[in-house]
């Protein structure tokens, strides 16, 4: 158990957006929001897993919709807190605990903001170890965990209770209500005991945020290569360092998608990449040949900084360098890769794991 | 074509008086704190050092860092407010939120937020609110605000709102200057903002200074145009910058990056510009400075420009040397524009990089007398130092990994030795010391494109060609060199809400301006 203050919001946020794999949201509007609410509420408790007592009542809480939105469209700040007492209220029961669905640079921070204002204490884990576009796309769902009761908030003060048959069912009925609050709501969803997250999610994913944005940040000032410490941390490889030379972007069902392509530099003189996107990376190509895809993390950095670059933020011409680090096992199962798979966004190439 | 171009450091005011392509004379004095009297003195310098006919002179190119420094030092700046429309979405961060406080206590900290702005798709998220809006501007005007920076959820995609409040502003209160975002920034709303605010901020200053520079440009005889440079490297007329003074920004090192270029005649290098407090570092690809990629905090404010790409590292002619437990130490600290004075050269009592370089014989100046009793093991440790960290910075600056060209600039230059770890070959181009002024005269001209286009599927690419063409032609029409022009920039924004799959796409073409007379 530990307290997290204000102070060190801005290296969690950057090492989530790492995690983010291109979505998560933007992790200097979430540092900003997590600051605020720090510094008005006081510091979090951030429990270990094995802290937790089994019978807690853990209520998760993230925004969902298009990053590229959010980068224009910013919370009015109260949406995530509104969303969780929403399910509070429904399942009658007092939610003693909160936790990330997603890493990303700002679904990491969106549980501190809650968990500043409502005094709750925050698990140090989430359900996925990364971010993923879906709401179904949660470790919890492979063992049958429902994602209902859901409540969804927008920022006028609308709130909506979902009962779906099935994750899939909450995700496309989320979707579309999600696209008429604008292409940004706060969804709170997947009440767990204290047991299941011991059992069903990624354990101490805070800590990694943190300590990638803290190395990163260190590399940077002495002059150590910071994506080096970062592929370091994830036990991942470098796929290629270019140029961003074109790239396509839609506000589409929900989502931010799109491709990147980038000509190589350095090393990779004379080759050419290429990112898929829908919110998170999904698909990466070096020369046409698939070097990475789903359930693997692709991340995209900054060449010189090692910064984070989120979807939303890729343009003509930024120089970065991509990264490929393993999933957590338990994604590359036949059940696991139906929900998360490349063949489950479209992809008809076999899952090739990294590391 | 004769020309003029100047930049007015924090230290040097530089001018050089060009015709095509060679630099008929170079001057340097001291940078004033009105501007005007150093670009008086440089302008009476450049005619006793070349006697030339002031109605001959067909431009003056003007770089200044002097919009940046007052954001830097929060001096000069117009009581600016604040005011969004995006109620009730984005109230968790008002405007000027992570701005230093030092900066919002000199504006005023005047932050409203209204009701208003788009969806994504289009929709307004509140209708707009006059009364709101109103009542806003009187609080405005009661705070002794001048300028008022207006902003909008999504108004790159619609800027009705923007427009609107304008309008207000212009008919009610005709006293007060507005900036609009939509003018001034690209997509992320905080970004665009903050750069919105500095713009507005810097209006009064903008206006003194633009009248200062063509008064004074008017008093010498000279009766053409004077441009001032921007961010990208390319002109702006001076009544653009007036209005938009936060384009300017970043010239500095665009200027320095593109003179060394010009002076070397190298495509592909880094540039190590070592000034009397600072050396930046940067790298030109293909003869263009290199951008950040991500968002960079100008002042301590984040903003979405684009801008080169610099490392600065607090090595110059004016810093301090000092001997601490047997290791030499070279700045960060320096006596700046006071080296004259404070330098042992000079007469002065404080030991400086200078003092050190001329100890080593590698420059002569002032009084060498009075440097040669300095310990030869602790000249030889300091000009290693800064040798190794200079090359450390070029180090982290290339991308290739090959050694690269280094091209030193600057009047600190003799600090950099020509046997650089990592450089091929360490050049000194003559008239390097002005290299910024030099920057300034060969100033691009440039073509934007940015308009609503209908893309049809599958038709992206032609778009986006015809798009490409009509700016590189736009490029041309103003004076562009065909063979120098190049894209620098491309923007789409889907407009989700129109029909057709309409699209707002910028793009932005850059070249060289065709000189005329020998090598145009």
């Amino acid at each position: 158990m530990r307290e997290i203050d204000e102070t060190q919001m801005s290296d969690i946020a950057r090492g989530a957006a790492v995690l983010g794999t291109g979505g998560g949201g933007d992790p200097y509007v979430g540092r900003l929001l997590a600051e605020q609410a720090l510094r008005q509420h006081g510091p979090v408790t951030l429990l270990d897993v094995d802290e937790l007592p089994d019978d807690a009542v853990v209520v998760p809480v993230a925004l969902m919709g298009a990053p590229t939105v959010m980068l224009e469209k910013m919370p009015a700040g109260d949406e995530a807190t509104n969303a969780l007492r929403a399910v509070e209220q429904l399942i009658g029961k007092r939610v003693t605990h909160t936790v990330s669905i997603e890493a990303g640079g700002l679904n990491s921070v969106t549980p501190f903001i809650a968990a500043a204002e409502l005094g709750l204490p925050l698990v140090d884990a989430d359900a996925m170890g990364r971010a993923f576009p879906e709401l179904q796309m949660v470790l919890p769902t492979l063992s049958g965990v429902h994602a209902s009761p859901m409540t969804m908030a927008d920022e006028r003060g609308n709130a909506i209770t979902l009962q779906t048959v099935d994750n899939a069912w909450a995700e496309r009925l989320a979707r579309a209500v999600a696209i008429e609050m604008g292409c940004t709501a706060a969804v709170s969803l997947y009440v767990l005991t204290g047991k299941q997250i011991k059992e069903l999610m990624v354990p101490g994913t805070i800590t990694l945020c943190e300590r990638l944005g803290t190395g990163i940040r260190e590399a940077r000032e002495q002059h150590r290569d910071p994506v080096a410490v970062a592929t370091e941390l994830l036990r991942g490889k470098k796929l290629f360092t270019g140029k961003i030379v074109d790239i396509q972007r839609r506000t589409e069902a929900g989502f931010a998608r799109g491709e990147a392509h980038l000509d190589g530099v350095g090393e990779y003189l004379g080759s050419r990449f290429e990112l898929a996107f829908q919110n998170e990376h999904l698909v990466a190509r070096r020369d046409g040949e698939v070097v990475a895809s789903v359930p693997d993390l692709i991340c995209v950095l900054d060449t010189d900084s090692g910064e984070p670059v989120t979807t939303e933020m890729l343009r003509y011409g930024v120089r970065v360098t991509v990264l490929a680090a393993p999933c957590d096992p338990r994604w590359r199962t036949d059940a696991a890769l139906e929900l998360v798979g490349p063949g489950y966004f479209g992809y008809h190439h076999e899952y090739m794991p990294i590391g | 074509m004769m020309r003029i171009g100047i930049d007015v450091g924090g230290t040097n005011t530089d001018a050089v008086l060009m015709n095509g392509s060679s630099v008929l004379a170079a001057t340097k004095t001291h940078t004033t704190e009105d501007v005007t009297s150093g670009i008086v003195s440089a302008l009476r310098q450049l005619r006793e050092a070349a006697s030339f006919d002031p109605g001959d002179v067909a431009a003056v190119m003007i770089g200044t860092t002097h919009f940046i420094n007052a954001l830097v030092e929060g001096k000069n700046l117009t009581p600016t407010a604040a005011i969004r429309f995006g109620l009730p979405a984005t109230r968790a961060l008002p405007p000027l939120v992570d701005w230093p406080r030092r900066l919002v206590d000199v504006l005023g900290g005047h932050s409203y937020l209204c009701h208003g702005g788009h969806e994504y798709d289009g929709r307004q998220i509140s209708p707009f609110d006059e009364r709101e809006f109103r009542e806003v501007l009187d609080k405005v005007a009661d705070a002794g605000a001048r300028s008022i920076a207006v902003s909008s959820v999504f108004s790159p995609i619609n800027a009705e709102f923007e427009l609107r409040a304008a309008q207000i502003v212009d008919s009610e209160y005709p006293e007060l200057s507005v900036s609009l975002s939509h003018e001034i920034g690209r997509m992320g709303l905080l970004g665009r903002e903050n750069a919105t605010i500095i713009n507005a901020a810097l209006r009064d200053l903008a206006d003194h200074v633009t009248s200062g520079l063509s008064r004074t440009v008017a008093e010498a005889g000279i009766s053409a145009p004077v441009y001032l440079s921007q961010n990208d490297g390319t002109l702006m007329d001076i009544d653009y910058a007036r209005r938009y003074p936060v384009a300017t920004f970043a010239s500095g090192p665009t200027n320095s990056m593109r003179g060394a270029a010009f002076l070397s005649g190298e495509q592909d290098c880094a540039v190590v510009d070592v000034g009397g407090t600072t050396t930046d570092v940067g790298i030109l690809q293909s003869g263009f400075p290199r951008e950040a990629s991500t968002d960079v905090a100008v002042a301590g404010v984040q903003t979405n420009f684009r801008m080169p790409d610099v490392l600065s590292i607090g090595i110059g002619g004016g810093s301090l040397v000092r001997s601490l437990d047997g290791r030499v130490e070279v700045g960060p600290g320096s006596v700046g524009y006071a080296l004259t004075e404070r330098a042992l050269l000079f007469g002065g009592d404080t030991l400086t990089a200078t003092d050190v370089a001329a100890a080593a014989g590698l420059i002569q100046l002032g009084d060498n007398d009075r440097v040669a009793g300095l310990d030869p093991a602790m000249v030889r440790a300091s000009l290693e130092s800064i040798a190794t960290r200079t090359a450390e910075t070029v180090d982290r600056m290339r991308t290739s990994a090959e050694p690269v060209p280094v091209v030193v600039v600057g009047g600190g230059g003799f600090l950099v030795p020509d046997n650089l770890a990592g450089a091929s070959a360490v050049l000194r181009p003559e008239h390097g010391s002005v290299a910024n002024a030099i920057g300034a005269a060969i100033a691009q001209v440039g073509g934007e494109v940015d308009r609503v286009f209908s893309v049809d599927p599958g038709s992206r690419d032609s778009v986006l060609d015809a798009a490409r063409q009509e700016a590189t032609d736009r490029a041309i029409a103003a004076g562009a060199r065909p063979d120098s022009v190049s894209i620098v920039d491309i923007e789409e924004v889907p407009l989700a809400y129109l029909p057709g799959n309409a699209t707002r796409i910028r793009v932005k073409a850059v070249g060289n301006l065709a000189l005329g007379g020998n090598n145009a």
